[in-house]
């Protein structure tokens, strides 16, 4: 019972993840009709934000400190942060808070990636074959990250959670069993929260507001939408650079998860995609849902007693689930009729 | 019993009763006309005759086999082919390969890895494709791609595409929507001459001067029922039909 | 004979393939590409990219997995050289078979869906195999290390054959014709040669036809009387076998196997040199396998040393921008090239460079004319 409590708990962050990035995938492709390869490339992006905040805050005034010496006579160099020796005790809760405070760089910066994407090369590509597109973004996705490549180098940088959500939870106390049997990294706790306030939000902005509305009519009959007199490229626009938002995001938090490389966009995009032919083509609610189905599915597939089963099923599982699930229900678990057929 | 027989067919779509109990017979070497107002069930009828939507219930016989549950091609091979409303062509090929297409699955079947001999040494199936272009009026064009032609020599190749075959039935759906007259006229004209040769053709069409220049029979459809079956100057006087057409007008 | 016969232009296309390939130590030469090592890889990646085309190129199928086909020959073929001998016809036949084994089994499947549908399908698949490869299969795989020969094979052909290697690692050869260098280089050409032959076949060929058929218009193939179905899964057999084949010979000149092959970067490889070329032309994705190997060969090869050469003309500062900027292309970054080089093809160019040769030839013939009219006008 715990083991299998553990396993979900276990698969829930990847799953926030996973859903994240399909919701932005599938919104795109449901309103703007693009198969967009590049999208995990955003997520990376996203995830380097909080690099580059950290990297920021980091930097360090160096003054030489003649009372002291060092061992070998020299007067000993005290490195402080700026933000240490300018803000004081704040500066520190800054510095340790880089990840979730990178979160308001992050929103403008990948709003602006968005837009800049979109008007600059996607809104050519709309009446274009989905080949097209997808050969297009898988360029653009290669380019981008080689570019964090170059600037950042090859090797993942590892990025800390603050103090406080470091430690681990014992999860197992809290619904009445014995302490120490299921123990969770707080911080994935946080990240699974994080996803569901994100998705919970993209939802209600989708339900709630006349923009959203548009959207989501714009899903349902993209022809009459654009016949109604909506000015829809400008919608269209806006809709793009909040799933680049979501993604960046998605990333971003993932950041004490995982540390972040060059090439986690693509890993995140190829599994992402996988989600949402699985939660089917443009599906808001199936996206999250596969996004967490697959990502509990996969943790149980890690455990000893599966593996010790079925070799290697924790490597394949995912793709597993999506051949039979395309196979069987050939538009996914909650898609329409005749999106993207041919 | 005709060659396309038709028992008892049912369709709903949700809420919508799209065809409600219809029968039909389609006497084989007849021009047969399905007509009816918008949204009657035409374009329904002819989709459950190729394997494109299944009915609820009911039976579609075609020479004494059931059109149900089989695929499209499978169909076509039974002697069935299909004109559609917006012309089906193979658009980045040529007119001649447009047409070799077909005369290749009528005579090798649904598949045949045919790899090794070029296209260029089946000369027979050639000769036949030129032949049909030639008939349709569109030999001098056979070497242009196919999605250059404008939209009545569209429909013409696409006429050709399923004569090629000798079907032993064709469908054709609005053979003449969206075509100026004159055009119109050279269709009713090309599709008389198919007639005379004993093909067996079921038109659906809109306009009552294609239908009453070509069918020998008339099937009226209203909300998915069949109101009337006759001969068209019998057709011509229905009260019914005039009812369902025009709310009690002349035709 | 009558159905050997191609048609003219196809001999001629024929002919000046034979000859380019042939001769391309001494073509290639001027390029600085004359050399065998990087001469194989461009017959080799050809032929992966013809096959690819067979399946792209006509269907219009998009796969984003063929890479797995391409992994899946160099094992075979590596196996074969451990197992049985040091022979690579054997090495090459059992590669080409296995990577259109496994094509029917991956086809038979993704096949069953279109469009998108399909490209992840193909993607999930080659994904599992590259990840299979790494993990579980690594008693055949020898995962990350990747599969190499040892010493104490048995390759039991060979050792009925009365053949011993000695104390050295063996190397294949060609009834003791060794595969590496230009020997390799002509065996590997020989082959894609007769490749290219059976591509022309194929494309011509009725069967071709009806897969052209498929791209064009799917809906008025099935009413039409044909099953797309086999076609496209027959094409995607061809292109395994093609992939497996091209694995198969990447394993004789040089006899390792690594999962890297396999990677979905890999198969986005060959979509670009098909694309970048021209997809559905004939030439088109031998071109593209030939400039995307050679660029990354120059590219790759660029250091800030030759760099700094190149632009000593200029004066310094500018000499270390123009450094800095360009190196973000070349060495490490070639990547960076070739994602530019992707999204540059497709914005502009969609049919292929195939296509930019025809637009320019069509464009100084229109000129040409222009003259002659003009010249003739003035006459008059």
């Amino acid at each position: 019972m715990d083991a299998i409590l553990l396993q979900i708990l276990n698969g829930l962050d990847k799953g926030g993840a996973y859903a994240l990035i399909a919701l932005g995938l599938t919104i795109t492709f449901g309103t703007l009709g693009v198969v967009n390869f590049a999208h995990g490339a955003l997520f990376m992006l996203g995830a380097f934000c909080a690099v580059s905040v950290k990297a920021l805050l980091s930097l360090e005034q160096v003054t030489e400190d003649a009372t002291q010496l060092t061992a070998w006579g020299t007067p000993l160099e005290v490195r402080v942060p700026y933000v240490e020796s300018w803000f004081g005790d704040f500066g520190t809760v800054l510095l340790d808070y880089s990840v979730p405070v990178s979160i308001l760089v992050a929103i403008p910066v990948m709003l602006l990636i968005g837009v800049v994407m979109e008007r600059g090369l996607i809104r050519f590509f709309y009446k274009r074959p989905h080949a097209d597109q997808i050969l297009v973004t898988f360029g653009l996705a290669i380019v981008l990250q080689e570019i964090v490549k170059g600037a950042f180098g090859a090797n993942p940088i590892p990025q800390p959670a603050p103090d406080v959500a470091k430690g681990m939870i014992d999860f197992g106390v809290a619904v009445g069993m014995d302490a120490g049997n299921v123990v969770y990294p707080m911080w994935r706790l946080v990240y699974f929260l994080f996803s569901v306030a994100v998705i919970a939000g993209v939802f209600a902005f989708l339900q709630f507001t006349t923009f959203g509305m548009v959207v989501r009519a714009g899903m349902a009959d993209r022809e009459t939408v654009g016949l109604l007199g909506i000015d829809v490229d400008r919608r269209f626009t806006i809709v793009f650079g909040i799933a680049a938002m979501v993604a960046g995001l998605a990333g971003l938090m993932y950041t004490p998860i995982l540390s972040p490389d060059y090439h986690m966009g693509m890993d995140f995009l190829v599994l992402s995609f996988v989600v949402v032919v699985v939660g089917g083509m443009g599906s808001l609610p199936g996206a999250v849902a596969a996004g967490f189905l697959l990502g509990i599915l996969q943790s149980f597939a890690s455990m000893n007693e599966v593996k010790s089963i079925l070799p290697g099923i924790d490597q394949i599982i995912i793709y597993l689930i999506a051949v039979i699930i395309l196979l069987v229900r050939p538009r996914g678990l909650m898609g329409r009729k005749g999106v993207m057929e041919h | 019993m005709g060659i396309l027989s038709v028992r008892n067919v049912n369709k709903r779509f949700g809420g919508l009763k799209a065809l409600d109990d219809v029968n039909l017979e389609v006497e084989a070497g007849t021009v047969h006309a399905i007509i009816g107002p918008n949204g009657a069930g035409k374009s329904t009828l002819l989709n459950c005759f190729v394997g494109r939507l299944e009915p609820d219930s009911g039976s579609v016989t075609f020479d004494g086999m059931s059109l149900l549950g089989i695929k499209p091609h499978e169909i076509n091979q039974a002697g069935v082919s299909r004109v559609f409303q917006t012309p089906e062509i193979f658009g980045d090929l040529t007119l001649i390969e447009n047409v070799m297409i077909p005369a290749f699955a009528a005579r090798d079947g649904a598949f045949t890895l045919n790899a090794w001999g070029l296209v260029t040494t089946h000369g027979e199936i050639r000769a036949r494709a030129l032949a049909m272009l030639t008939d349709v009026g569109l030999a001098d064009q056979a070497e242009r791609p196919a999605g250059q032609l404008s939209r009545g020599d569209k429909r013409r190749l696409e006429l050709a595409i399923c004569l090629v075959q000798n079907p032993k039935l064709l469908l054709l759906d609005e053979p003449t929507a969206g075509m100026a007259r004159a055009d119109t006229n050279n269709a009713i004209e090309l599709m008389k001459r198919i007639a005379g040769r004993g093909v067996t053709m079921v038109v659906i069409e809109h306009d009552m001067h294609v239908v009453f220049s070509l069918a020998e029979k008339i099937t009226v459809l209203a909300q998915g029922a069949v109101i009337a079956e006759d001969k068209p100057e019998k057709i011509k006087g229905n009260h019914r039909v005039q009812e369902a057409y025009l709310g009690g007008a002349q035709l | 004979m009558r159905t050997l016969t191609l048609s003219r232009n196809d001999l001629i296309l024929l002919a000046g393939y034979t000859l380019v390939v042939l001769g391309g130590p001494i073509i290639m030469a001027p390029l600085g590409a004359g050399y065998p090592d990087l001469l194989q890889k461009f017959v080799i990646f050809g032929i992966f990219a013809v096959g690819f085309n067979i399946l792209f190129g006509l269907t219009g199928y998009l796969s984003f997995g063929h890479a797995a086909f391409l992994g899946i020959g160099s094992y075979t073929a590596v196996w074969s050289f451990k197992l049985l001998t040091m022979n690579p016809l054997p090495a090459i036949v059992l590669a080409t078979l296995l990577g259109g084994l496994f094509a029917a089994v991956i086809g038979y499947i993704c096949l069953r869906r279109t469009g998108i549908y399909f490209s992840i399908l193909t993607l999930a698949f080659a994904q599992m195999s590259y990840n299979l490869a790494y993990s579980v299969l690594t008693p055949i795989t020898n995962g990350e290390t990747g599969l190499q020969l040892v010493q104490s094979d048995p390759r039991i052909l060979d050792a009925a054959a009365g053949r011993d290697y000695g104390a050295v690692l063996p190397s294949s050869d060609l009834f003791g014709i060794p595969m590496n260098g230009y020997p390799g280089f002509y065996f590997c050409g020989v082959v894609s040669i007769v490749c290219f032959y059976l591509a022309i076949r194929i494309f011509r060929s009725p069967f071709g036809l009806m897969l052209r058929a498929i791209k064009s218009n799917q809906n008025r193939l099935n009413y039409t009387g044909l099953n797309t179905q086999p076609y496209a899964l027959a094409a995607f057999v061809v292109s395994g076998m093609y992939a497996g084949l091209a694995g198969g010979l990447l394993a004789v000149v040089d006899p390792l196997a690594g999962a890297e092959r396999m990677q979905w970067t890999a198969s986005g490889e060959v979509v670009l040199m098909t694309i970048l070329g021209g997809a559905g032309t004939l030439l088109g994705p031998v071109i593209g396998a030939g400039v995307i190997k050679y660029f990354e060969n120059i590219f790759s090869a660029f250091n800030e040393g030759i760099l700094m050469a190149a632009f000593d003309f200029l004066p310094e500062p500018i000499q270390h921008l123009m450094v800095n900027v360009t190196s973000l292309f070349v060495g490490e970054g070639w990547h960076l090239t070739l994602g530019a080089l992707f999204m540059v093809i497709v914005i502009f160019l969609p049919g292929g460079l195939m296509e930019g040769f025809n637009r320019l030839s069509a464009l100084v013939a229109g000129i040409v004319r222009g003259r002659r009219d003009g010249a003739s006008a003035r006459g008059a």
